[in-house]
Parts: C-alpha cells; structure tokens; sequence
C-alpha cells in the first residue's frame, strides 16, 4: 500500500510539465541526469547491490590487512571453488524467497544428492554422468513433492521444508548405510571435475573477451528495438562504457586467477547456471509470473497464472539446484558422509541469497545476487580460516553479517514505503 | 490477443446500441433473495451508474454481470445475443473487462509489466520489452493518464495513478463493456477527478461503463443514467439531465415510499387554499 501522505506529491510531480510527458520511458539521457536518479534512488530506499559490494570491500581491506596471504591467487582460486556450491544452492533458495516462501531443507537436500552421488559411482559402478543425473533428479522428485503438499495441502513452507529437512536428512543415513564416508574415486571423474579442472588459459581469456561482447551485443539489440518502437533510448557511450568496464574486471580477475591453477570448472557451471536462471527470471513468462505470484498472489491469479503450478515448479527448481550444489560440495570435497550437507550449508546459501540482496519479503532480488551474497559469506569464512580462528568466532560473525543484511532489508524496504516505493 | 489492442474502434458498435442487457435476473441465497426481476442494460457510449445502500444488491448484480456470480434466472444478452456467462474468463471473451475495488495489482513490479500481466507478449521465448512499452505509452497516452514513467514500480504511483492502470489494463482486452466497483472510493479530490476524466474517456471511445458507486458526487458528475437498487430490485431508473441529488438518495434509503415523505410531500404540495386529498400528488 503506498501511504496517503505521499500521494498528493505523487499527483503534483506528474502534473508539472516537465515530467508529464505521458508515461514516456524516461530513459536517463543524461549522465547527470542518471546519477540524480541514482541518488533520489539511494534516499527512496532502493540501495542496489551498494550494501553488498561496500560491504565486500570492507571484508577484503580488513582480511588482507590482517593476512597478506588473502588476496593472493592461489587463495583466490580456493575462494572461488570454496563458494561454488552454496552459490549454487544459493540460486534455489533466490527463487523460492521471491515467492516470498522458505525452503529450509536445501541443506539435507544437498546431503542426500551427495550421498546418492558417492553410493551410485562408487558402490553401484555406475558412471559418473549417470550418478549425477541421478541425483539431480532425486532433487526434483523431493522439489516436488514439497510443492504438492505445499500447494495442495495448504501446509506452509517452512513447516513443509522444515519437515523435510529431517526427512532427506535421514534419508541421506539410510543411503549411506553402515559405511560413515564414501571416498570418491581418486582421479575418478567425478574428482577430477570438482577438484582438478580448471579453464585452459584460451577458454579463460576467451570467456573474458566473449562475455563483454555479447553484454554489448544485448544491449545494443535492445536499443535498436527501443529506436525502432520509437521509445527514449540512452546515450550509445553508457553500454559502451559498462562493457569495457566488464572487460577489464573480467580480465584482471582471470588474469590473477591464472598466476595459479586458473578458473575452477565448478565455478563456472555456478555462473552458468546462475545466468540462465536470471535470464528466465527477468526476461520470460515464467520468470513474470514468478515475480507477480511475490509481489500479489490474488493479482497473479486474476491475471490467469497457474499460481500453484507455478509455485510447485520453483520448489522442484530450488530443490533441484540444492542437489546440484550437493553434488558440487561433494566432488570438490572427493567424499560424501553423513555430515554433507550439514552445519551450516542451509544458513550460508539463505545468509547468501538475502546478503545478495534478495528480499525476505518477496517480489524483489537484484541481480545476481546469489553470487554476491556467496562471495560476501565465502570471504568471510575463507579469511577466518586464514587468520586460523575457531569456528565459534566464524558463526558469530557470518550470523552478525546475515543480520545486518536482513536489517538493511527491512531499512530498505521502510523506505521504498514512505518514500512510496 | 489481437494485435490491435489499443484500436477498438473497428470493434465498437454504434453509440446507443444495447451492448449489454440483462431482464429478469433472480439470484438466491438460500431463502435470501439477494436480486429478483432485475432488468439493467448498458449501451455503447454511455456511462450507467449503480447505485443502491449496502446490501441493495450491487455486488451481487456486479458478479452477475462479471461472471463471478452467475444469476439462477433471467437472460444475459450481449450485442442482442443470448449468452450464457459462467465464469470470468467467459464474460472478458465476451467483452466484460471488470475493475474491481482491491485492482489486483503487482506493487513491485512496473507499470508496463501490471499492464501485460498473464498476457505479455513475446518474441521466442523472452519478453517483447520494447512492443509491450510501446503499447502502453500508447494506450495511456490515448487516454490522457499521465504518469511519471512506466518503468516505475506500482507502489510509487498515487491511488488514482493506480487505478487509472488497472481500468487501461481491463481496456487491453479490446473489451464492449466495462465495470468499474468503486473507483473513486478512498481517493482524494484530486485524484478521484483524474479517474473520472478517465471514465469520461472510455465512454467518449464508444464503450459502455458500469459506475458502481456511494458517492452521488461523483455520479451526478459522469452518469448518463442511474439506475438504483433496493433490497433486491430496482427502485428507481433516472436520467441524469432531469434528476436531483435528492431524489436519488431518497430513492436509495426508500425515503420516497414511506409515510414520512408522503406526509412531507403532502404538507408541501397543500396550498392554503385547496388542500389535495390524503394519498394525493406524490410523484
């Protein structure tokens, strides 16, 4: 509801000439006049990813003052294969917190499909794609079960996913059996992927040069249409400018990844899969409706969506990227047993995925945020190992950031209300 | 949908043809009869005023006529055709497009996206960005709706600004006829005028608007008829040109029938010199 006490300031800025060109789509023309924008944006309460890329600068000033050793490159690559599971199973949780729901059984999730990965290829000799898809699979079966009773029984999620966190959780023993660890295979494929595979230096700096290109390419053909349709369209240097912006941050960070074993596999398959979903999210049917079905369930069914298929889907999706993730941990780990998926899998993908900028309110997440807010959580922990602190002092702190990031959540959002947002 | 969304012309009958019409609509809950013998009709180019007190009848007449609520008797004819209207889907097939009170719209999403809810439009499997602007700025630029941008989120928007979308949106169905639950309640002056400009828009396209309202203001204002409900049936069907505020309200509490005001009206019309009989010159 917006609050009365903004309407008539609404009501005279669109009579006033100057911004009444009927509804045009008042694409910023002007650098000044896109940074005002900006910042009438910031004091409304619509933050951005400033919070999190402040708040990842203070991490890294901090631990690498405290640690040289932080931003080295070997460190870095570890960093990058150490967060490409949750940020995997941090990509579920995004779409499940945009229903404006809770799926709290991620992490057992992720156990099981490790567990099911270790005890197909390694006790049943089955080849690793045929295990992996396995427990993709099983993922999705559990997703979806969630969602039917979810939706059908009228069970609310987090009881629903809490159950079946000790459900999967139990389950993931019973795969498991009376062996405690299932070794991987050493050098098998499963921990060759995981664990030893890394961009050559062409795919790498190829991918560098490549992803720039076809954000222009994007942007471009979105201009040309925009032209066409005889829409307001933005200075040609602004996409320009973001691509080559890209380019550099993209090479730079390959090219200090490279200094030591180079980009991890698994880490690309984590932005790749984090890239296909925001393309279904932000520009398909689909990823609309999931947006309505957060931001007004009875509007999205008066609008004909399908809200509890829908709403089954994304629980089948995040339960399905929570296998996923599962078997990431485990193929980097080269073991699965009964503590996979445990501790503080669940927390860290949800800490990552709210850090990131995903609403717990639901209807609203920024860009890649999974990434983000995986980055944020994997810093975190990565420089605490570094500094050699216990674990108490690395709870403390991750929970310490989950919170302030919910607080700034909540700040944010009282903002975007009193400022009519 | 059609590409033409934004023409209706072409689509549109002639001002004055009945385009939608219903007679003898009973409607029962349990032993309640909410309707009995309702007859109501709405012609291309006007605007029709509903009006009656709480538990008149109006919600059940409006859900009759939107599908929601279908009568148990009576004949729903659309364009002169016998129709049978079910469900919502049915009656926006037909061309009933209904705005109802709580708009059903998407706070966090923007403008062009509450628009073309449920109906976007694409190009593959990705969303057709530019075409659905293109339209929108189009619609709202036909129907004078002024809004700061169309890529803003619909919490920004002031309560009429939010309205006057979720009425363009009922438009985009192209549809003949459509209904509008309280639009102006809980607006302020201001807005509540953008809204009924806007209502005066659609009738002035040639669609037939259905006003449900309990502000005479406003009906005085945009109605070209009234047509007043009372516990179930119509009490009173009035021109807007030749009739006052008075007599709508006194024909809504049923002020007009009892023996009060036929006493008033009597003791009124009675000239010192020749008093008129007991049950004289009330209407």
């Amino acid at each position: 509801m917006s609050t009365t006490s903004t309407d008539s300031a609404n009501d005279a800025a669109a009579m006033t000439p100057a911004v009444a060109t009927p509804a045009g789509g008042d694409a910023p023309q002007q650098p000044k006049q896109m940074l005002r924008e900006r910042l009438a944006g910031l004091r409304g309460g619509d933050l951005g990813s400033l919070p999190v890329v402040v708040g990842l600068v203070v991490i890294v000033i901090v631990f690498q003052s405290l640690n040289s050793t932080f931003l080295n490159s070997f460190n870095l690559v570890n960093l990058c294969l150490q967060i490409a599971a949750v940020g995997i199973i941090a990509t579920g949780v995004t779409l499940v917190l945009l229903l404006g729901e809770i799926d709290l059984s991620v992490g057992s999730v992720s156990g099981l499909a490790a567990a099911i990965l270790a005890v197909l290829n390694v006790n049943e000799q089955m080849s690793p794609l045929v295990a992996l898809l396995a427990a993709a699979l099983g993922g999705l079966v559990i997703g979806t079960i969630h969602g039917l009773v979810f939706t059908k029984l009228g069970v609310p999620s987090f009881i629903v996913t809490l159950a079946g966190l000790l459900v999967w959780q139990g389950a993931q023993l019973q795969v498991l059996g009376s062996q405690g660890t299932i070794n991987l295979p050493p050098r098998g494929g499963l921990q060759q992927f995981g664990r030893f595979s890394y961009l050559e230096d062409w795919q790498a700096y190829g991918l560098a040069v490549l992803l720039p290109v076809l954000f222009l390419a994007a942007k471009l053909l979105t201009r040309a249409r925009r032209t066409r349709a005889g829409l307001p369209v933005g200075a040609v240097w602004v996409p320009v400018a973001q691509a080559l912006l890209l380019l550099v941050v993209l090479l730079a960070i390959v090219a200090k990844l490279s200094i030591d074993r180079g980009v991890p596999w698994i880490f690309v398959v984590f932005v790749a899969i984090l890239a296909v979903i925001e393309y279904v999210l932000r520009r398909t049917r689909y990823g609309r409706a999931v947006f309505a079905v957060g931001g007004n369930i009875e509007a999205a069914r008066r609008a004909g969506i399908k809200v509890d298929a829908l709403r089954t889907s994304v629980f089948a999706i995040a339960s399905m990227l929570a296998a996923v993730g599962g078997t990431v941990a485990a193929m980097r780990l080269g073991f699965a047993n009964q503590s996979s998926g445990a501790a503080d899998t669940l927390i860290n993908a949800i800490a990552a995925a709210v850090i990131g900028g995903t609403s717990l309110f639901g209807g609203r997440s920024r860009m890649y945020s999974a990434l983000l807010g995986a980055l944020v959580i994997g810093a975190i922990a990565n420089g605490l190992d570094l500094l050699n602190l216990s674990s108490a002092l690395r709870y403390i702190i991750t929970g310490t950031v989950l919170l302030l990031a919910v607080v700034i959540d909540a700040l944010a959002s009282r903002g975007r209300q009193s400022s009519g947002r | 949908m059609s590409a033409d969304v934004l023409s209706t012309e072409p689509h549109t009958p002639p001002v004055g043809t009945s385009l939608l019409s219903l007679t003898g609509i009973q409607k029962r809950f349990g032993a309640v009869r909410a309707l009995s013998d309702v007859d109501f009709e709405v012609r291309a180019g006007e605007v029709v005023a509903l009006i009656g007190d709480n538990g008149a009848g109006k919600s059940t007449l409006v859900k009759v006529m939107s599908g929601a609520g279908p009568a148990d008797e009576g004949s729903y004819r659309i364009e002169g055709r016998e129709v049978s209207i079910a469900t919502p889907a049915a009656a926006s097939s037909h061309g009933v497009a209904t705005v109802f009170q709580d708009l059903a719209i998407c706070d966090n999403l923007d403008v062009v996206a509450n628009l073309f809810l449920g109906r976007e439009l694409t190009r593959g499997v990705a969303l057709d960005e530019a075409e659905m602007e293109r339209r929108a700025v189009e619609l709202l630029e036909q129907l004078s709706v002024k809004l700061p941008s169309v890529r803003i989120p619909m919490a920004s928007l002031s309560g009429g600004q939010r309205q006057s979308v979720a009425i363009v949106r009922a438009l985009l169905g192209s549809p003949k006829v459509v209904l509008l639950d309280e639009p102006t309640a809980a607006l302020g002056v201001a807005q509540t005028a953008q809204v009924l400009n806007l209502v005066e828009r659609l009738r002035d396209r040639g669609l037939g608007v259905v006003l449900i309202s309990h502000n005479m203001a406003d009906v005085m204002a945009v109605a070209d008829r009234a047509v007043v409900l009372r516990l179930g049936r119509v009490a009173g069907r009035f021109d807007m040109a030749d009739v006052s505020r008075e007599q709508l309200v006194a024909t809504i509490t049923g002020a007009d029938t009892n023996v009060v005001s036929e006493r008033a009206a009597r003791v009124a019309g009675r000239s010192p010199a020749a008093p008129t009989g007991p049950e004289g010159n009330q209407a």
